[in-house]
């Protein structure tokens, strides 16, 4: 999992970290942002000190901040910067890293990987793993985010399911796949509870079926994965000032209308941004992938992440497997790109 | 029929509407986690019994404490503590210094360095593996600690500087001025002043970053290869790799692999929710 991605510039960045005080405080505030606000006056300063015509200190104000920067920059560039330039070089020879002498082959690498059927399988299924996931992400985020912020029942039963909701977020990928594989066991519980019921007559092969296999992962990541919504769903409905609702009262609308020209739109910028990074995180699942059905059987729950692994680490053909790698990251920035304009427009 | 009455009965109608969704919804999230803790009670036999029990007649804590008399297995939660630890440790030194000069200067770069910065938290980790292992391994730190430790900061780092920005530049300049006028340097004043004041943030990014390395996987696989390098999650699954499945043992380990982050959001439930919603919400 990664760290959220983050929005451009916000304009209130005194309230930035708000919601550390006040959890889902009232109007929760972005806390991404934050490197430009302090410009304006840092520029200030900076003039009237210009004006000393002190040389020297003058210098050596202009490296202080590369002072604090530095180890900064140094993981930067030796651990992002540098790995894209090798990945991208890797992608444009054969026989890399298993071999001393690589022959470059330019762009032919990737005719191959965008040619070969299981890659255009895994990336098909990736599609489908990842929109599921943030279709059904979004729409129990939401369905829970709004049963919890019901006035109908108390404070403290709200605040004891409200942490029973959010308990798949605590674990991890690895743990959420055993975890469902003890479930989904052909003799497992869940199989008994549906014989039981009488909804099935055979035991289902949830996680070894080719049908199934793909949707099985897809619901186990829908299920580990919606708490991030719902959470930030409800500060966003906490957020919708009351005023409006009573507006709304007053001109006659109905509980339905209420929800459709008030709620929805209010929230609709939380949604986009839920829903982008979302989907950057899930095109780049590898672990649940890879401890449920490990890209099987045959292939029917291949991901980008999974082909691209097993190409380098399992076929040792780091060249494909790097060409793949970078197709990835261009799908991811294409993404990112979206978001980053995405947050932009609405600071503008 | 009497309005009054009526519309009390609607909205007990709603309340148990709503409790019941609720139970559902608390039964769809929570009886896994529920059935993982049961199971790690149980002995293996009696995993797959038929009916199935949530409390087996074997109950006891047999697999926990094979868990613990295991050396190797020990050795898991051991090198998953120290990694995410000094990740943990060092994300936050660099975090609070690489915040402070973006929060506090102007500077040649600012911006192309602040989109970087962004960037690299879309980067997918499958596209960094490869040139990784070639480096580590280059650079002979293949299976050891820093292998981990320094992937694992390219991802938390982000996080961690952009949050400590938006900190510091809530807090008014006049604060490091007053310490710069009495003589100190800036470095004082943001170790004795600003750092105190932002300690609620500097938990809530302690915390994210430490549920990342606890958490992470593809690395901890590819950059390490001996058993006793291993960290929890690929530990588990090398248990699952065996051809005997110790089912009881595994969820043991997932509930102690779990304990961790566990206690983290019981205990600082505040600090946790507001790393997680960072990035998403928007007022």
């Amino acid at each position: 999992m990664h760290a959220r991605a983050p929005e451009t510039a916000g304009q209130r960045p005194r309230q930035a970290f708000s919601n550390v005080q006040g959890l889902l405080s009232p109007a929760p505030q972005p806390v991404f942002q934050a490197c430009f606000p302090s410009e304006k006056t840092a520029l200030s300063t900076n003039h009237s000190q210009a004006t000393t015509f002190q040389k020297l200190p003058a210098l050596r104000k202009k490296l202080v901040p590369f002072a604090y920067l530095s180890p900064t920059l140094l993981l930067l560039a030796m651990l992002s910067l540098l790995p894209i330039a090798m990945v991208f070089f890797y992608s444009l020879q054969d026989n890399v890293i298993m071999n001393k002498t690589p022959q470059w082959v330019g762009f032919e690498n990737y005719s191959k990987i965008l040619g070969d059927s299981v890659f255009q399988q895994a990336l098909l299924n990736t599609l489908y793993f990842t929109g599921m996931s943030v279709l059904f992400h979004l729409l129990l985020g939401l369905a829970f985010a709004l049963l919890l912020n019901t006035r109908l029942i108390g404070p403290l039963p709200k605040a004891l399911f409200r942490m029973v909701y959010i308990l798949p977020w605590v674990f991890t990928a690895t743990i959420i796949a055993i975890l469902w594989r003890l479930l989904l066991n052909p003799n497992g519980v869940l199989n008994y509870l549906l014989l039981w019921t009488g909804l099935v007559s055979d035991k289902i092969e949830w996680l070894s079926s080719r049908q199934l296999a793909l949707h099985t992962v897809t619901f186990i990541n829908i299920w580990a994965g919606y708490p991030f919504y719902m959470v930030s769903l409800l500060a966003g409905l906490q957020g919708i000032p009351d005023e409006l609702y009573e507006a709304g009262r007053i001109d006659g609308a109905n509980g339905r209308q209420l929800f459709r020209f008030i709620t929805l739109p209010q929230l609709t910028p939380i949604i986009v941004s839920l829903a982008m990074l979302d989907f950057i995180w899930t095109m780049q699942q590898f672990t649940l992938i890879w401890m449920t059905t490990g890209g099987g059987p045959i292939r029917a729950t291949e991901m980008l992440s999974t082909f691209t692994y097993k190409l380098a680490f399992s076929s040792y053909e780091f060249s494909l497997a790097s060409t793949s790698a970078f197709v990835i990251l261009l799908l991811s920035m294409g993404v990112a790109w979206f978001y980053v304009r995405k947050q932009r427009a609405s600071d503008e | 029929m009497n309005s009054r009455f009526s519309k009390s009965t609607q909205t007990h109608l709603a309340r148990l509407g709503v409790l019941l969704a609720l139970l559902l919804g608390a039964l769809f999230a929570g009886f896994p986690v529920l059935w993982m803790v049961a199971s790690s009670f149980k002995s293996n036999t009696e995993i797959f019994a038929y009916p199935p029990r949530l409390i087996a007649e074997s109950f006891s804590a047999g697999a926990y404490l094979a868990v613990f008399t295991n050396a190797e297995k020990v050795r898991f939660f051991l090198n998953s503590y120290l990694v995410s630890g000094m990740v943990t440790l060092l994300t936050l030194l660099v975090g609070i210094l690489g915040g402070y000069s973006f929060s506090r200067y102007t500077f040649f770069f600012k911006k192309p360095l602040n989109m970087l910065i962004i960037g690299v938290q879309a980067v997918p980790p499958i596209t960094l593996l490869i040139p990784y292992f070639s480096l580590i391994v280059g650079l002979k730190l293949h299976n050891s600690y820093l292998a981990l430790i320094l992937t694992y900061m390219v991802f938390t780092l982000s996080y961690a500087i952009i949050m400590m920005t938006g900190y510091f530049n809530t807090l008014p300049r006049e604060l490091d001025e007053a310490v710069m006028i009495d003589g100190g340097s800036s470095f004082v004043a943001l170790w004795s002043v600003l750092v105190p004041i932002s300690l609620p943030g500097i938990v809530s990014v302690g915390i994210y970053t430490f549920m990342l390395a606890w958490n992470e996987f593809l690395f901890a696989l590819t950059l390490t290869k001996t058993t006793d390098m291993r960290t929890v999650p690929v530990g588990i699954q090398l248990l699952m790799g065996q051809h005997s499945y110790e089912w009881n043992e595994m969820m043991a380990m997932s509930v102690l692999g779990s304990l961790p982050v566990l206690l983290l959001f019981l205990f600082f439930q505040r600090y946790f929710i507001a790393g997680m919603t960072a990035g998403s919400v928007k007022g």
